[in-house]
């Protein structure tokens, strides 16, 4: 790892102003980020720790479930309120990484990094959540951008995520067997408007919503309803852990498991 | 340099590191805790857990500057000052729980955080998926299971250890 000057501000402003520096890093759990130093892949300058902002918290109304960019997976995970108002962003929460990871990996961390084969953006997607900056508030359909990218500006920090409680949700991974993370993870909602589909892992793009598969499961809300609808290969990830075939197959399987572990 | 002040097994140590360290960087370089074992490198092996502010934690994916005012807890500061072994230690050595070594530590580490966390019971295919972030490239899985699942009621003081 290359050397970097570390501050850890106490302010949201103080971040902001650090992170003006175009060499600068923020750094939130550190669980992606300090890997990809160590690879060397990435230089800062500086290191902008936002764990002393005071960003942590879960709020819960009656409609919406608030979660705080520093809140760690392991927090999410073990919450009664998230787990009664959308057990599938609990459950999800559950099994990013590994114990260890989710005791520091943050929710804001992983939607502001956008991994293809992060779990959180899924939920995000599916459950329309809205991302608040330190400068405003982004549909999580506008926030996602691709692999790696998101709307966040240079220096712009996610406050906090906000997701509409649905009537019924769930998320089913098809996990790596070393490393566990997403090879396909398809993260299902159902709200009173209809059924919004997220799949993350599978696509070199990052995370998508399955139009076809939201159209079937908003008439019929089983997983036979999606008998017979085929997931496109093209430009689904293949490499040494499994082809586009095979994911597109996986979407189909774990969009069926979470359909069912909803109902 | 940025000067990071935490505490160790009780001690309190100050030391100055560069904002790259790593956190098992301080630990066996700076302050000789060798028992922290540095194993993948890619927060994939679970040698080198620790337990900071009581949360077991991977100190090769921690900066050393984030453990500044932290109580951190190594192999190391298990044990009895007479050597009794924490109950944990025990049950990896009654039950055969180690082959080459390497691992365990990071093993107990995790495992204690497992028990401690699970005061109401510990299922088999619980403490597999908790141990998920721990690698035993002996493949001694089983023993180590049977050694956790042996400490949780030592632990939760549901029978007095021997």
């Amino acid at each position: 790892m290359y050397d970097f000057a570390y501050h850890k501000p106490s302010s949201v402003a103080d971040a902001v102003a650090l992170l003006g520096d175009s060499e600068a890093k923020a750094l939130a759990g550190g669980q992606t980020f300090i890997p990809v130093l160590k690879q060397r892949l990435n230089k800062p300058s500086a290191v902008v720790d936002l764990a002393g902002l005071g960003l942590s918290g879960i709020t819960v109304t009656a409609t919406t479930v608030t979660i705080g960019a520093s809140t760690t997976h392991v927090t999410v995970a073990n919450s009664a309120e998230v787990k009664k108002a959308i057990p599938g962003l609990a459950n999800l929460a559950s099994w990013i990484g590994d114990v260890a990871v989710r005791y520091r990996g943050t929710i804001g961390g992983s939607l502001a990094n956008n991994d293809p084969a992060a779990c959180y953006p899924s939920a995000a997607l599916a459950l329309g959540a809205t991302i608040k900056t330190n400068t405003r508030e982004i549909a999580a359909d506008d926030f996602f951008q691709g692999m790696f990218t998101t709307a966040l500006e240079p220096g712009e920090i996610i406050l906090s995520a906000s997701f509409p409680i649905p009537e019924m949700s769930a998320y089913e991974k098809f996990r790596n067997p070393a490393s566990r993370y997403a090879m396909v993870g398809v993260f299902v909602a159902k709200t009173a408007s209809g059924v919004r589909v997220a799949v993350t892992g599978a696509s070199q793009g990052g995370v998508f919503r399955h139009t076809a598969f939201e159209t079937a499961l908003s008439a019929n809300f089983s997983a036979s309803a999606l008998d017979g609808i085929a997931t496109p290969a093209d430009g689904l990830n293949s490499d040494i852990h499994g082809s586009a075939a095979y994911r597109a197959h996986l979407v189909g399987v774990m969009a069926k498991r979470a359909v069912a572990a909803a109902a | 340099m940025p000067q990071v002040t935490l505490t160790v097994n009780g001690k309190t140590a100050s030391v100055e590191v560069e904002g790259r360290t790593l956190l098992v960087e301080l630990l066996r370089d700076k302050l000789g805790l060798t028992g922290t074992h540095v194993g993948c490198d890619t927060s994939q092996c679970g040698a080198c857990v620790v337990h900071v502010d009581g949360k077991a934690v991977k100190s090769c994916t921690m900066l050393a500057v984030q453990a500044n005012g932290a109580a951190v807890t190594t192999i190391e500061g298990l044990a009895a000052a007479d050597g009794t072994l924490h109950p944990m230690q025990e049950a990896f050595r009654e039950n055969h729980a180690l082959q080459c070594g390497f691992c365990t530590p990071g093993m107990v580490m995790s495992a204690i955080d497992i028990v401690a966390t699970h005061p109401d019971g510990l299922s088999e295919a619980e403490i597999r998926h908790c141990l998920e972030g721990n690698l035993c490239r002996c493949t001694g899985y089983h023993n180590i299971v049977k050694a956790v699942s042996a400490a949780w009621p030592v632990m939760h003081g549901k029978v007095a250890a021997e």
